[in-house]
């Protein structure tokens, strides 16, 4: 079971796990846990998803998070891949499914999740982080809070610094 | 000159602590070095071939005199006394301890300074012209929106893992391009509209590397408004479709090359619609405040000495020569633009030693409103001399060795520090340079030469700019041994190129005699009014081809 982080750094456990991408003409086998799966295949099925608490999905670094236009509210869990940590495009995903599809529920970073990418992620939205396993997810709190705010506006900040300033 | 306030301060603070922490982790195993690197990255630290190297910014090249008097300490009491002027208008030290890094950036944040994107794949330095404010043909200052441009792009949550390096340049003179925007990933040009609305022309993909290219313009006209929107679009559309697969073909212009121009303007437009009108849209009222920080400073009413000066250079010719070349005119009557040569030949380009950095202090309290630039030809600039104390000044920094008369001219080299001190160079670059500067050592004939760009990279990664040199120099490895191929005809200026590669490289020893045979065809060739590039882009290279290898 994974040790969740939430925004404020506390810890708790849940269930979810990640379902990996099954190989060409292989199906995809359900767990009996709560279990996100590749979002292509969730819209692929999406009849059969939608209105199930205990399937999510999980984009990959290199989808398109404009494919669940519209539908992003039927789920209540979102997570997004990071595939290496040096890999950012999941930071543009996360702003897209926040701002852009507007999505309002769960939204976890998985994969090579690091302390110090942490701010990052929960200023382009995320508010669950599991972190990679080696990590210890005790520090996360102090790794998240090293800023007291950001220059710019993004997903936590609708409005930008110079536009607190003037008023 | 930007001013931090509580807001600045705080964060900057925070980031010390920030970094302060994550050495602390990496020192003690905790921080694997993979994952330390981009991290320690953007904090301006590199690990180099000798020592690591501290890259500093500073912001579009302004410095107070308190800010080059920290530098100067800094680099006394955590490094070896010197320090390096980049060809990016920052500063580097060679030697510093990693341990000790903490405490440099801490120190360099009671003086309002820092070393945030110095390095890494992240939104870099934003780079302007020197003379910005003070020269007469500029459409508006650029300096508060290279400031708006910072700050947006400090810590932005969502750009700190690019695929590669992001560059941004901003030019706001009509008839020159001293920021060499069209080698930047975003050159932003600043023009009027027909009403006579402050705007951009937007150049994406440009750059130098490996693959050299001239950013084309992807947007004529961008209203100054949307500046900061426009570029999250551009920049989200690189996060998102750029290489991530080959560190070689990750910069924006692949991606600009591969989608078209025309492509890729159509996708940054299109996330662009999408948040145009978001509270990232400049307001009047920021614009103003960001424009505050950089007004005139309190010139006095006096008027142009040029008589004084003319008995003045007709007496002394070295004077002569000096104002000729290193002075510039100022929009200002009465004042005068001075730049302060660092190209003493022996000395490596860029270099200056602690107590240089304390003389450029005292010469900007003295003579220039206590602010000094740094050029992306890694010189000083004093923006707002007054023209009755040139002469006091031309004979205080003579003895300084900053008042070599050769700006803009051949021995005026841009120079990476190359293999002497960098660990990707395949070549030397330093002793190449000073050995063309001992060369043409002779100033009548370095005059007679004109204007010419000589600009060495000790290897691909360009850091010399040897592609839009007029002529460039790469320093090459082949088998274990140093050589260098050279390019002609390139120009990092309003008619940027790309320079040509002349032909197979050439030993060290060879090079002052190589570049001489290039001179003289030129000189050969030349008609009256010709410099350098003229008389190529005329005769084209062959002609230079049959005398450097006949």
């Amino acid at each position: 079971m994974p040790k969740v982080i939430k925004q404020d750094g506390s810890i708790f456990q849940d269930d979810w796990v990640v379902v990996e991408r099954p190989a060409d003409g292989e199906s995809l086998n359900l767990p009996d846990q709560p279990a996100l799966i590749p979002a292509d295949l969730w819209l692929a099925g999406k009849e059969h998803y939608i209105g199930r608490k205990n399937v999510g999905v999980w984009f990959d670094s290199h989808q398109e998070p404009e494919i669940l236009a519209g539908l992003v509210n039927e789920l209540d869990v979102i997570a997004v891949n990071f595939p290496k940590f040096a890999d950012g495009r999941g930071y543009s995903i996360a702003r897209l499914l926040r701002e852009r599809l507007g999505y309002r529920n769960e939204l976890r970073a998985i994969g090579d999740v690091l302390l110090d990418q942490l701010q990052f992620m929960k200023r382009c939205g995320f508010d669950r982080f599991v972190l990679r396993a080696d990590k210890n997810a005790e520090e996360a709190a102090r790794c998240l809070n090293f800023f007291s705010q950001g220059y710019q506006a993004a997903t936590d900040t609708e409005v930008p610094l110079f536009r607190r300033r003037a008023s | 000159m930007y001013v931090y306030d509580k807001h600045d301060r705080q964060m900057a603070a925070e980031r010390v602590e920030q970094f302060r922490d994550q050495t602390r982790r990496a020192l003690a195993g905790e921080l694997a070095e993979d994952e330390f690197l981009p991290l320690r990255l953007q904090n301006g630290l590199y690990v180099q071939r000798l020592a690591p190297m501290l890259r500093i910014a500073v912001p579009y090249g302004m410095l107070r005199s308190a800010q080059l008097r920290r530098l100067a300490r800094i680099s006394r009491d955590y490094d070896k006394g010197y320090a390096h002027f980049t060809t990016r208008q920052n500063v580097q030290l060679n030697w510093p301890a990693v341990e000790d890094v903490p405490n440099i950036l801490a120190e360099l944040a009671e003086v309002e300074m820092h070393a945030n994107q110095t390095s890494g794949n992240c939104i870099r330095n934003t780079t302007t012209d020197q003379f910005s404010g003070v020269q007469a043909d500029e459409i508006a200052d650029p300096r508060p929106y290279c400031e708006i441009i910072r700050q947006w792009s400090t810590f932005h949550p969502e750009f700190a893992f690019l695929p590669r390096k992001f560059k941004v340049a901003v030019n706001a003179s009509e008839h020159s391009d001293r920021a060499a925007i069209q080698v930047h990933d975003i050159g932003l040009q600043l023009v009027r509209n027909a009403s006579g609305e402050l705007g951009f022309r937007v150049h994406v993909g440009g750059g130098l590397g490996r693959t050299p290219m001239v950013g084309p313009v992807i947007r004529e006209y961008l209203p100054e408004k949307d500046l900061l929107t426009y570029l999250e679009a551009v920049l989200r559309v690189y996060n998102r479709y750029g290489r991530r697969d080959n560190k070689f073909k990750a910069r924006i212009k692949i991606l600009v090359k591969a989608l078209t121009p025309e492509g890729f303007a159509e996708k940054v437009e299109a996330e662009w619609a999408h948040i145009k009108d978001s509270p990232t849209q400049l307001t009047r009222e920021a614009i103003e405040k960001f424009q505050t920080y950089f007004t005139e400073p309190a010139y006095e009413q006096v008027p142009d000495v040029s008589d004084d000066l003319a008995t003045r250079r007709f007496e002394d010719r070295t004077f002569d020569q000096w104002m000729a070349h290193n002075v510039d005119v100022h929009k200002k009557p009465g004042y005068a633009i001075v730049t302060l040569t660092m190209k003493k030949t022996g000395t490596p380009p860029g270099d200056v030693s602690d107590r240089q950095l304390e003389q450029i202090a005292d010469l900007a309290d003295e003579y220039s409103f206590g602010e000094a630039r740094v050029t992306h030809q890694q010189n000083a600039v004093l923006a707002d001399v007054r023209q009755d104390r040139l002469f006091e000044l031309w004979q205080a920094i003579r003895p300084m060795g900053f008042a070599t008369a050769n700006l803009n001219k051949l021995t005026d080299v841009i120079c990476c520090p190359g293999g002497d001190y960098c660990a990707l160079a395949n070549a030397k670059s330093i002793p190449v340079a000073e050995a063309i500067q001992r060369k043409f050592e002779d100033l009548d004939y370095l005059y007679d030469i004109g204007d010419l760009d000589l600009n060495i990279s000790g290897c691909m990664n360009a850091c010399g700019h040897h592609h839009v040199g007029n002529i460039g120099v790469l320093g090459v490895d082949k088998k274990g041994q140093e050589f260098y191929q050279i390019s002609l005809g390139g120009s990092s200026h309003h008619d940027a190129a790309i320079g040509k590669i002349l032909g197979p490289s050439f030993a060290r020893d060879d090079m002052p005699d190589v570049i001489k045979s290039i001179i003289d065809v030129y000189v050969d060739n030349r008609t009256q009014e010709e410099a350098f590039l003229d008389t190529y882009r005329r005769i084209g290279i062959d002609p230079f081809k049959e005398r450097v290898y006949a």
